[in-house]
């Protein structure tokens, strides 16, 4: 079976939102509506304080709210873990972005541009999506989709992964196949202590964040 | 060691979202009253169109909400799992009754109306209590305010077209009662969680502190409407009638805040942070 999973290294990240950029730009997701984010998190009180920047977006867990609550079906989970939105058939009632306890979703509003009422030649390009729509991050699906077709290795391979994974300047995402024991993926979470986010829900993220080595 | 980011304020759905659980709670709730009605031999036709109208138009305000409005008939898709689904599913079931039920002044088909208006109800708790994102909301204790709150606004309002009766008055204070309950034991239980803390902020501020002296107001007429003797005249029916408003008026701004104010999303909470260097501070607060 495979099981794609985003790893964020929080050792690595530095918060530049290489990757929210990168995310912005490739999925063309209108102003206000952001598929990958990078929380800059203050811990602590003066002078002990510590800042985490925390990499967010979906998670695609093994048993997300949002499909359980979606009353048409749009939202569905693939047997590799990936979970999508189906365009054609969502109605926008915004019930799955209630029941996301990782605020991962967003409802698209009317055409919008970042620069005034007419799109900038990079905005006509790659179009506008869809509005009165739920929409999130989809790990880049058809990205690895194509790849895999053309024999390509997610998480390997640059053009069978997501975006925000090849845009990263740290290194510090890593996406790839849970279940290859061999892969990337694996390998770093057996080799790191690692959390998830909200594990009290029972939702099962794909999402891991590694924090620390494991203890020789 | 461990870092957490408060929770955030719903702003998704909004007062047309709070219409639905207003209008299909208190509608609900005016169908049970003409089912009674209905049963007792009373003339029942003016409440259940009313209990329908409600329902009508709280599913219309939900309908100018959505993203895709005319893709709606897509809410059917999903009985499995979504509560909504589910209700809309209900929907299509008492709204053949009931208007049948108006049209004939078939006692039966009016208790089948409230059957599947209470399964109605029902389903519009479960569509609160299952988004797991907000803590405030999936408190089993909401699911018996939802449905004791639908009925003591429906049977509240009945009282304003209903036959003069003392029975309708006495289900109005049992159902206010039963709310009054319900509301108590879920403010416990969002006191008990510290994640709930802005939900119960809100509770606390002024528009649903008024909202809860209308509902306690409204316990105290319908009780002295119900106890004074015929020889007060109208006077008890009134004070009961202008319980039943307010009974249902405390109850749709309660809904109005739980849905548009009360909707925060969990903390987030890490439960560690990144250890970087190779044995400088950081490692050794991480050893302690």
């Amino acid at each position: 079976m495979t099981r794609y999973v985003m790893v964020a290294d929080l050792r690595r990240c530095v918060g530049c939102q290489t990757c929210t950029a990168a995310c912005k730009e490739g999925n063309a997701t209108p102003p206000g509506v952001q598929w990958r984010r990078v929380l800059d998190i203050e811990r602590g009180t003066y002078p002990d304080v510590q800042r985490v920047f925390l990499p967010v977006g979906c998670q695609h867990c093994d048993d997300p709210p949002c499909m359980e609550v979606c009353p048409t079906t749009a939202t569905r989970q693939r047997a590799d873990g990936i979970v999508t939105i189906d365009e054609t058939l969502c109605i926008g009632c915004s019930y799955c972005i209630m029941a996301c306890p990782y605020d991962a979703r967003s409802l698209t509003g009317a055409a919008a541009y970042a620069f005034g009422n007419e799109p900038i030649v990079s905005e006509a390009q790659r179009g506008t999506r869809p509005a009165g729509l739920a929409t999130k991050c989809d790990f880049c699906a058809a990205r690895i989709d194509a790849g895999v077709a053309r024999g390509l290795v997610p998480g390997r391979d640059p053009a069978a992964s997501p975006l925000c994974v090849n845009a990263c300047i740290s290194g510090a995402l890593s996406f790839g196949d849970r279940d290859d024991a061999e892969g990337p993926v694996a390998r770093l979470l057996a080799e790191n202590r690692w959390f998830r986010l909200h594990e009290e829900e029972g939702t099962g993220p794909g999402f891991y964040y590694l924090w620390d080595r494991e203890a020789p | 060691m461990s870092g957490t980011r408060g929770g955030r304020r719903q702003r998704q759905w909004d007062l047309r979202a709070a219409g639905n659980f207003i209008g299909g709670g208190s509608g609900a709730g005016l169908l049970l009253a003409a089912a009674l009605e209905g049963i007792t031999g009373g003339t029942f036709r003016l409440t259940l169109a009313l209990g329908l109208l409600l329902i009508g138009a709280g599913l219309g305000l939900v309908w100018l909400e959505i993203g895709r409005p005319w893709r709606a008939l897509n809410v059917f898709f999903h009985p499995r799992t979504s509560w909504m689904t589910r209700e809309g599913i209900m929907a299509l079931l008492l709204f053949p009754l009931g208007l049948a039920a108006v049209a004939t002044g078939s006692a039966a088909l009016a208790a089948a109306a409230a059957l599947a208006g209470l399964a109605f109800l029902g389903c519009q708790a479960g569509i609160l209590h299952a988004a797991r994102a907000i803590p405030a909301w999936r408190k089993p204790e909401l699911v018996a305010l939802i449905v004791a709150g639908g009925l003591a606004e429906g049977t509240g309002l009945a009282l304003v077209v209903a036959e003069s009766a003392r029975w309708p008055v006495l289900l109005a204070l049992a159902a206010g009662a039963a709310r009054e309950v319900a509301w108590r034991r879920y403010r416990v239980a969002l006191g008990r969680d510290g994640r709930t803390a802005p939900a119960l902020a809100a509770f606390t501020a002024g528009p649903a502190r008024l909202a809860r002296l209308g509902q306690v107001a409204s316990l105290v007429l319908l009780a002295v409407g119900a106890a004074l003797p015929p020889a007060f005249g109208p006077m008890g029916p009134v004070l009961a009638g202008v319980g039943g408003v307010l009974a249902f008026l405390g109850g749709a701004a309660i809904k109005a805040v739980l849905v548009t104010r009360a909707g925060y999303t969990g903390k987030l909470t890490l439960p560690a942070v990144p250890v970087r260097g190779g044995g400088g501070p950081a490692r050794q607060a991480a050893a302690r």
